[in-house]
């Protein structure tokens, strides 16, 4: 398979990997953990609020807040990513103070990240028992209590594999933000393997991209699983 | 003392409007065991669950002790919660706390002091004979276990009043009657009424002082059991004391239009040592019929019930002459549909 890589490209490709990858995965994962952190803390609340402020939930809200929630939500969960990077980058200089570079690529990430966050925190959150919450309200639980004592806690695992599944979706769109100068291993697989021909650094950094999402996913499920009671050991 | 006035309850569904119940008017005293019975659809969840305003009445009131629960706040009811609590079919403990903290939680909600709660919980689990499983997860327990926990997680705010949603239903029949012990250990010691809702007339026979039976929604019967078990006057009311008394097993000719009925009941286990059917016929020469026999222990104490058929209409006038002075006993004329 490699018979049309010259020795050439083979030394090439051991200086790029080692003067660059080492930053590139710490670039990978500083943008990948920074985003999902963010697309998280906007998501669950807005996943909250989906779930409890129903017309049946704990504490249902005038139903234009669902609307545009939801609106909000779906919208951008329909706009491709390259796209969405490029329509936000008014905000992204407005935030960061650049569009392009390591940092700017957080903002698309996060706009990119959250609706899909607040969509499976409300999944995780719709799987809790209604009977449990019943339990709750008729031990005189208040909204607020019910949230924060039985729907987190009793979602936790799946909350836990949903996170996971949350990052390993926005290591995927970091990679795609190589192509606005965004670091990382994205940007090498494209800058040298896309735009110089360089197929062995852009295999390389591949096969590195699907480690992390191996490691991570592995340490996420572990993780689901070692958090759920409702496991028998 | 619980008074539920006029109570009505419809729901709005896309098939049209539901009447879960009608003109419910009950009375609970205090310190009652007060089952209310029926079968599923008949509206017995949606009763009770008025009772903490889980379901909201449409019309009608549930007094408690001159509080009319419907009018209070949003927060005063919370409070109120706290003195009526509720133990489930499915028990509904959270999956991912430990027992100790399963019954910590009601306490939490309210604002106990961590330590003071544990202590509190830790008593509970010790009334409830669970102290050693303090530290295992719900699913690590048995259905009967995890009721036990549910009912010291429902004791925890010291309740008044403790309603009980089927909460033997999805248990096996030994199981049952130790929960159902529990539950008249607690009503004893702690001086809780209790209320049972529930489809099995065992569990009613077994720990209640007084009955409700619902079918559609209405109240058709109410009283003690020992009233009810000896003289059911409504149709779901029979249906339920004599489950399996219909014509299929009694088979159609025996029940003819020429068919005179008598119930008898015996409300003291004294009588069953007299042989008073046998004495009948020996002393009379009435030759009686019996088509129907069971006998039931309510609140322990032994209760059996017989229907006698006679040929004649003065075969039976004269078996009542006979059988009235007999203490211990009630008997009845009944009509073809018992």
């Amino acid at each position: 398979m490699f018979n049309f890589i010259s020795p050439e490209d083979w030394e090439f490709a051991v200086k790029v990997i080692q003067k660059e990858f080492l930053g590139a995965i710490w670039d990978t994962l500083y943008i990948t953990i920074l985003s999902t952190l963010f697309a998280i803390l906007i998501g669950l609340p807005l996943g909250i609020i989906l779930v409890t402020g129903d017309k049946k939930g704990i504490r249902p809200v005038p139903s234009f807040i669902l609307v545009i929630v939801n609106g909000i939500i779906n919208i951008l969960r329909s706009v491709p990513f390259l796209i969405l990077m490029i329509l936000v980058i008014p905000v992204t200089r407005a935030i960061v103070g650049t569009s392009i570079g390591t940092k700017a690529t957080v903002v698309p990430l996060v706009f990119a990240a959250f609706p899909f966050a607040a969509r499976l925190v409300e999944s995780s959150l719709r799987e809790v028992n209604p009977n449990i919450i019943e339990m709750a309200q008729s031990m005189g639980a208040s909204p607020l209590q019910i949230v924060l004592k039985v729907l987190i806690p009793e979602s936790v695992p799946s909350l836990i594999s949903n996170a996971t599944i949350a990052f390993t979706t926005v290591l995927g769109y970091s990679a795609m933000s190589g192509i606005l100068g965004g670091g990382g291993l994205g940007k090498i697989a494209i800058n040298y393997g896309y735009y110089r021909y360089q197929t062995l650094i852009m295999i390389f950094a591949v096969i590195l991209l699907i480690i992390v999402v191996q490691v991570f996913q592995t340490i996420g499920t572990k993780l689901a699983i070692k958090s759920d009671k409702r496991i028998k050991n | 003392m619980i008074t539920i006035k006029d109570l009505s309850k419809t729901f709005e569904t896309k098939a049209g409007q539901v009447e879960a119940l009608k003109n419910i008017n009950l009375t609970i005293e205090d310190g009652d065991i007060y089952g209310i019975i029926g079968m599923s659809g008949a509206g017995k969840s949606t009763l009770v669950r008025t009772i903490n305003m889980l379901e909201r009445p449409t019309s009608g009131q549930v007094v408690i002790n001159d509080t009319d629960i419907g009018s209070l706040s949003d927060k005063e009811l919370r409070s109120y919660r706290r003195k009526v609590t509720m133990i489930f079919q499915g028990f509904n403990l959270l999956m991912q706390r430990n027992c100790l903290k399963n019954v910590c939680f009601p306490l939490e909600l309210a604002g106990v002091p961590k330590d003071e709660a544990r202590q509190k919980a830790l008593k509970l689990l010790e009334l409830v004979e669970l102290k050693d499983k303090a530290k295992a997860y719900p699913a690590q327990l048995s259905g009967g276990q995890q009721q036990r926990v549910a009912i010291a997680r429902a004791l925890a705010t010291d309740p008044d009043i403790l309603l009980c949603d089927e909460a033997t239903s999805a248990l096996d029949p030994k199981t049952t009657n130790s929960i159902l012990d529990l539950i008249r250990d607690i009503n004893k010691k702690l001086g809780i009424t209790v209320i049972v809702i529930t489809h099995q007339m065992s569990v009613v026979e077994n720990i209640c002082n007084k009955v409700a039976i619902l079918e559609n929604g209405s109240i058709v019967e109410e009283g003690t059991v020992e009233e009810v078990f000896a003289n059911p006057k409504s149709d779901a009311g029979r249906r339920l004391v004599y489950p399996d008394f219909n014509e299929e097993t009694i088979g159609e000719n025996v029940l003819d239009s020429n068919t005179h009925i008598l119930r008898v009941v015996f409300n003291e286990s004294d009588t069953a040592t007299e042989p008073i059917i046998a004495k009948l016929a020996k002393e009379t020469g009435i030759e009686a019929n019996i088509i129907y026999a069971s006998t039931k222990s309510i609140n322990n104490k032994a209760h059996g019930s017989m229907l006698l058929t006679f040929k004649t209409a003065d075969e039976l006038n004269e078996a009542i002459k006979f059988l009235s002075p007999v203490s211990g006993i009630t008997i009845q004329e009944v009509t073809k549909n018992v």
